[in-house]
Parts: C-alpha cells; sequence; structure tokens
C-alpha cells in the first residue's frame, strides 16, 4: 500500500505545482498558411536569447479566430494569424468577450499556384476555364447544368484532349476558401451568378463526380501524386512550388506565371494578402510580445530579400510595408465595432 | 453426387479455406513489409548529417575578448564575423557573390557552432581548429543523393556556381556525413538540417508518465473492487456495460472532454503535457480495467476459499493472494494501454500539442508536442529535408512501441501462472 501512498503524494505534488505562475511565453494561433511564416520568425526570436520562442498552433483561420477572441488572460492566445482578414461575426464575439483592442498586421503577399508534374507541357487557363473545370453547376448556352465536362478539350478546344483530374485541398483548408474567393467566384460568368440565384458563394460549389479529388490537408502529398501523374493538377502556397521545383511546375493563369513581382502587385491573378492580429491588452503583460512585432515586420524578415522571402512569402509593396510597420511599432489598433 | 464426389467436394473446401488463409496472410506481411521498408529506406538518412570541415582560429581580436577572459565574456562574445570570416577562407578568391552563395551551404546556426565549440573547449582562443559545421538542408540532401542534379538550374534550390563550390569541397574530403545529434536534441525547427525530437519526445514522455500515475492506479482500485468487493447487482451491471462501451469511445471525444473541463472550466494551461497527461488517462482507464479484471477473474476461486479457510480475511485473500497472481496480466494491459495512449494524436489536437515547440520543456506544465503530433507536423512541411524526419520520428515511435508491446508479452509469459 505504500506505493499508492507515494503515488497520491507524487499526484498532489503535480496539481500543486503553481499554475499562479505567469506564462512568458507567447502563444499564437491561426493559419496553416501563415504557420510555415510564423515559425521562422518565433525561431530567430527566440534565439536572440532575449525570450523563450514563441509556442505556434496551426489551427486553421477560423479556428484560430475562435480561441483569439474567447477573452483576455494568460489562458487566451495572444496574436492568430489569418489567410484574410477578420470577419464582422468575429469582431462582434471578440467585442462580447472583451477583446476590445486588436492591431492588425499584414505580413506579406501569398500567391496560389495551379501546378502540374514537370513531365507534362507548359499550358495556360483562365479562371473561366477553371471554374468550368471544377464547378457543380456550369452555365452552357444560357442554362444551368451539371457539369458535364470530362476532358479539357470540352471546356475549350485549344486545351489538350486529357481527363480533367484535379487534387483539390479539403473545405477546412485557407488555401481552398482562397482559391474560392479568387477563382471560382471570379472565374463564374454573369449569368451563371444570376441563374445561382445571385449569390456568388454558390459559384464555388465543387463538382462531386469524380473530377475533382479531395486530397487531403497534406500538400507533400499532394506533390508527390502530381508528380506520379502528369495529367493531374493541384493547387497550394507559391511556398511549395519553391521548395519542389524539381517535381512541379505552375500553369500560366490568364497568361501570367506566378512570380515574386506578380503576386506582389497582384498582376498574377491568384493573390493575396496574409495577417495576423495581435490582443493589444497583452502586450506589457507577457513579455515579448511588441519586441516580435517589431521582429516580424522588420526589414531582414519581411522586407525585399528579406529571410521570409526566401521561403516563399511576397513582400508587401513599399507603401503598404510603411504602413503596416507602423501598426506594429506604434501599436494602432483597428476598429472593431 | 455419390458419397466419393461429396468427400472430395468437402476436402476441395478445405483446401480452398486453407489457400485463402495463406493468401490473407502473405498478403497482411507484404503490407506491413512495404511499409516497415518504405519508412526505414527513407528515415535511416535522418540519423547522420552532412558537415562541412571548416578551418577556425579564435582570434580574441575579431570576437573582441578582453586577455584573460572568463566563460562569461566568451559566451557573450558576437561569433557572426569570426564564423563568416572563417568559412570565406574555403574560396580560393574573395568574391563577394561567391561568398553569398557559399553561406548558404551552411545551416543557419553556423556561427552559434562554433561559439559552442569554444565555450566546450576555452583554451582554444588564439589557436587554429578544424570544426565540423553543419551543412545546409540542399546540400544535406544533395550529398545523400535525394535530390537530383542533372535538372536545368532553375528548378534547383542549388545553382551550379554552388555545384561547383560543393564539388571542390567533396574533392578536399572537407564534406563528411556524422551522426545527427540535432535530431535528439534539439526542438523543432524551420530548418530540416537543425529540427529535432528533443521537445516532443519529452513532451510523450511527461504525458505518458502523467497517464501512468493516474490511470493506474485507479484502474487498478476499480478493478479490484468491481471484481472482488462490489456486489452482483443491477447497478455494477450498468457499471461493466458502461466500461466497455467507454473503452470503445473514438478518442477525439476524450480530447473535446479535455478541451472543455482542463482548458475550459478547471483554466489549466494549453498545449502541455500535463493536460495531455490527464486526457489521455481519462481514455486509457476503461482500456486499462478491462484487462485488469479479466485477470483478476482468471485467478482460480480456490485460491480464495484457501486463503479465507485459514483464517484471512477478505482483505488479505485479495490483497496477499489474488492480486499478486493476477499482476502479469494487470501489468501487461497497462502497458498495452500505455502505447495506446503514446500513439495518440486526435485528443491532443484539441487541446493544443500539435504545436510548434522548439524550447525543450523542462516540466509537464511547460508547452510541449509529442512524437506522433510531430510526425504529423513535418508530414506538412515544404522542405525537402522533412521527408526523411518524418520517417525517422515514425521509426523512433514504432520502436517505442514494439519494446512496449515486447515487454508486455515477455511479463506475461514468464510471471503468469497455469491453472490445470
Amino acid at each position: 500500500m505504500k506505493i499508492f501512498k507515494n503515488l497520491l503524494l507524487v499526484l498532489s505534488m503535480i496539481f500543486l505545482a503553481n499554475f499562479a505562475q505567469a506564462r512568458d511565453q507567447i502563444k499564437i494561433v491561426g493559419s496553416s498558411t501563415v504557420y510555415p511564416y510564423a515559425t521562422v520568425v518565433a525561431e530567430k526570436f527566440g534565439k536572440g536569447g532575449k525570450f523563450k520562442t514563441p509556442v505556434i498552433e496551426s489551427t486553421g483561420t477560423g479556428g484560430g479566430m475562435k480561441l483569439f477572441c474567447a477573452g483576455v488572460g494568460e489562458n487566451h492566445p495572444d496574436i492568430t494569424n489569418a489567410s484574410r482578414a477578420i470577419k464582422t461575426a468575429e469582431k462582434e464575439l471578440c467585442n462580447k468577450n472583451g477583446v476590445k483592442d486588436i492591431i492588425e498586421i499584414v505580413v506579406g503577399n501569398d500567391g496560389i499556384v495551379f501546378a502540374q508534374s514537370v513531365k507534362a507541357p507548359d499550358i495556360s487557363f483562365t479562371k473561366e476555364q477553371l471554374w468550368r473545370a471544377l464547378a457543380e453547376k456550369v452555365e452552357i448556352d444560357g442554362k444551368l447544368v451539371n457539369n458535364p465536362y470530362t476532358k479539357w478539350s470540352d471546356i475549350d478546344s485549344k486545351l489538350p484532349a486529357n481527363k480533367i483530374e484535379i487534387l483539390i485541398a479539403p473545405p477546412t483548408s485557407g488555401t481552398r476558401d482562397a482559391w474560392n474567393s479568387l477563382v471560382m467566384e471570379m472565374g463564374c460568368t454573369k449569368k451563371a451568378i444570376e441563374l445561382l440565384g445571385g449569390d456568388k458563394g454558390e459559384c464555388a460549389k465543387i463538382r462531386e463526380d469524380g473530377y475533382a479529388i479531395e486530397a487531403g490537408e497534406n500538400d507533400t502529398l499532394i506533390v508527390q501524386k502530381l508528380d506520379s501523374n502528369p495529367n493531374a493538377f493541384g493547387f497550394f502556397g507559391f511556398s511549395y512550388l519553391l521548395g519542389n521545383k524539381d517535381k512541379i511546375k505552375a500553369a500560366s493563369i490568364d497568361g501570367v506565371q506566378p512570380s515574386l513581382a506578380g503576386i506582389q502587385d497582384y498582376s498574377y491573378p491568384i493573390a493575396r494578402p496574409l495577417f495576423f492580429y495581435v490582443k493589444k491588452a497583452h502586450i506589457g503583460v507577457i513579455p515579448g510580445i511588441s519586441d516580435f512585432l517589431k521582429e516580424f515586420t522588420s526589414k531582414k524578415s519581411m522586407g525585399d530579400g528579406g529571410y521570409l522571402s526566401d521561403i516563399g512569402l511576397v513582400p508587401l509593396s513599399s507603401e503598404k510595408y510603411n504602413s503596416t510597420r507602423t501598426a506594429a511599432t506604434k501599436l494602432t489598433t483597428i476598429s472593431i465595432n | 453426387m455419390t458419397k466419393d464426389q461429396r468427400i472430395k467436394k468437402r476436402h476441395r473446401a478445405e483446401a480452398r479455406f486453407k489457400l485463402y488463409g495463406l493468401v490473407s496472410i502473405i498478403l497482411a506481411l507484404t503490407f506491413v513489409g512495404f511499409l516497415v521498408f518504405t519508412i526505414f529506406s527513407k528515415g535511416s538518412d535522418a540519423f547522420s548529417k552532412t558537415t562541412i570541415k571548416v578551418n577556425v582560429s579564435f582570434n580574441a581580436e575579431i570576437l573582441s575578448l578582453p586577455s584573460n577572459p572568463s566563460l562569461e565574456d566568451i559566451q557573450d562574445a558576437d561569433y557572426y564575423d569570426l564564423a563568416l570570416e572563417s568559412i570565406n577562407k574555403l574560396l580560393l578568391t574573395s568574391n563577394p557573390d561567391d561568398e553569398k552563395l557559399l553561406k548558404k551551404l551552411f545551416s543557419p546556426d553556423f556561427d552559434l557552432e562554433i561559439k559552442n565549440y569554444l565555450v566546450k573547449n576555452p583554451d582554444l582562443i588564439n589557436q587554429t581548429q578544424d570544426i565540423n559545421l553543419t551543412s545546409s538542408d540542399d546540400i544535406d540532401q544533395l550529398f545523400k543523393g535525394n535530390f537530383p542534379r542533372d535538372i536545368p538550374e532553375d528548378r534547383r534550390q542549388v545553382n551550379d556556381r554552388q555545384l561547383e563550390i560543393f564539388d571542390e569541397l567533396v574533392a578536399q574530403d572537407k564534406i563528411q556525413k556524422k551522426f545527427n545529434n540535432y535530431f535528439f536534441t534539439n526542438g523543432d525547427s524551420r530548418d530540416p538540417e537543425l529540427a529535432g525530437i528533443g521537445a516532443s519526445l519529452l513532451g510523450s514522455f511527461f504525458s505518458v508518465v502523467i497517464c501512468l500515475i493516474l490511470s493506474f492506479p485507479i484502474a487498478i482500485l476499480a478493478s479490484i473492487y468491481l471484481e472482488e468487493f462490489a456486489p452482483k447487482n443491477k447497478i455494477t451491471d450498468f457499471i461493466e456495460i458502461n466500461i466497455n462501451n467507454l473503452a470503445a469511445v473514438p478518442s477525439i471525444v476524450y480530447g473535446l472532454l479535455g478541451l472543455g473541463i482542463l482548458l475550459g472550466f478547471m483554466n489549466f494551461p494549453r498545449s502541455t503535457p500535463l493536460v495531455a497527461g490527464i486526457t489521455l488517462a481519462l481514455m486509457t482507464l476503461p482500456r486499462i480495467i478491462i484487462p485488469c479484471r479479466a485477470s483478476l477473474k482468471a485467478v482460480p476461486p480456490s485460491i480464495r476459499e484457501g486463503a479465507l479457510a485459514v483464517g484471512a480475511s477478505k482483505f488479505q485473500s485479495v490483497f496477499h493472494h489474488v492480486v499478486p497472481l493476477s499482476l502479469p496480466g494487470t501489468l501487461s494491459g497497462t502497458i498495452i494501454g500505455l502505447a495506446q495512449a503514446l500513439g495518440e494524436t486526435a485528443p491532443l489536437i484539441l487541446i493544443g500539442m500539435v504545436a510548434f515547440v522548439v524550447d525543450i520543456p523542462g516540466s509537464p506544465i511547460d508547452p510541449a508536442s509529442s512524437l506522433p503530433a510531430q510526425v504529423y507536423l513535418w508530414s506538412e512541411s515544404a522542405e525537402r529535408g522533412f521527408v526523411e524526419k518524418t520517417s525517422a520520428t515514425i521509426m523512433i515511435l514504432l520502436t517505442f512501441l514494439i519494446v512496449m508491446n515486447f515487454i508486455a508479452v515477455y511479463l506475461r509469459q514468464k510471471f503468469e501462472k497455469k491453472w490445470n
């Protein structure tokens, strides 16, 4: 019975371990798209030696906002990453839970590439063609029909006569969100929007007859699948293209190849800004937040040729950079009412 | 159908059944063999790293160290200039473009490595020494042959000039493979050459220990009470059914429980092994109680009756005779339960253990990751070097699971008594 007594003792010691000690480590949640960039900055920040390395969870943009807006206090995260701007409903949630002062930082731009194996010939698509290949319902001769296309050449005779095979990200991913708003909704014809009841969101419904294949969150796996099947296409963040240039290449969209410059000035059509949001009430309570903001927005990380651009983040134009840097140093908050 | 035909038919049916069995076993073994082979062939590379031999002269002037520097002075000095100067000596002619390219052949921590070397050997000041510095992930993959070099330059991470420098260094035998200590001592990193399982290994260790401390005594006491002391009635039947049901509840549900009660209501710190251990203990409890009760049930009633007959109390008969005899089954059940807890990821996602953790946790209330979560995180990373890291982590995890299962089988075989 002695052993049980000892176990109980150890147990009670663990529970009495001082929870009261304040958290001394920044906690970050949010988008899996921003995760690779935030982790690099966090690592550099930790190596600086003054503060502990922040802990970063990849929860997705929506999940991160929910955690972030849950309240003020050391049990709630300090920063949330987002691959889109904060929504009105999320602002309301924040406001309701007392998270009133939020700092918005634009991190940079991210491009989504539509890619295939390097073994396949070069190809170019328009957004409408991509929408026609992926949508559940398309508009033909003024009528809304279930997507009849099986080969690319059915959509446009100039495209190759290969079966349509597209590996898509699951609905929970930020990349899919961005794809929906930047390709599916933009490529949707006016007539189709009208026939769908005027709701652009309906254009983003993806066909379920086997031509669009849901491939899971794992982008590395998508790269492997594209490599083994030259007819298949997939879409993912620009950084994956940089890391796997020996296996995959990007299709041109509206005749434009994805490039750093093209994503920065949005001349490459599938590009979007990335964000993170900071709880102002935590600055000064949790050590290091303002220094972390300075590190993240410094020229050597976010700027042209900074270490984030090495892994695929597309830097902001200098005007936007200046306003972001000001927000980070002056801690200016956005209005959430 | 004649009698002979019927016999033949029955024999054929038997032969067919044997064949089906054999085929399914061979199929299953092929799958396992294929899985193990791919994991090991990919993962074994992660245990070695590529290093570049650099001649470093620890010039006290460049480090701006005072004469007779203390260990603290050595720690505080800035090694970046010294490190740059040392690696630039690898080039025969000085050329700023080449120097930039050369720097990218090394891991971003190359100045830190030089510093750590001097901190360990402080008497090397103002002397020169050959040090093997860790190379960058791109060079590592190139040297291991995982990245093709006969493809156009714009599809490679390493450009033509860097390849030239690389080949020259290989010819001078300066590039070597060494044991990858970082893989075991470092936490997570975005640079594959610096990433390690230190933080996740300790996170898993703390979680499993807390899980053991909580679930083992409770499970044993519960099963002893239910099996030996509790009256058999509707209430205990109901409890028994519920224990069996709980053992089959998907583990993500326990994650939700942990999120709602431990994090939400009790305000325990997120992403910590403490919360993971408690959540896993809840999940493991029914999975331990069931084998514990089975092994108590397997002790023949004559043992209890014998003890009672010589005047032992109920308590004495149970704790002096029945429990020791059931211990092998109890322990192996516990170990298998813990092995399941070790490999669990789903509940950990909800309590924030699937996170980027660089600092090695010192206690169960520091943020940490866990081994299966690390596999998940690395499998999603874009850099090529993480492919082998992912497989190597799976190898470590598999090793732990196999060892734990082996101990369980050994305990059962060695100490279990057969009652014939």
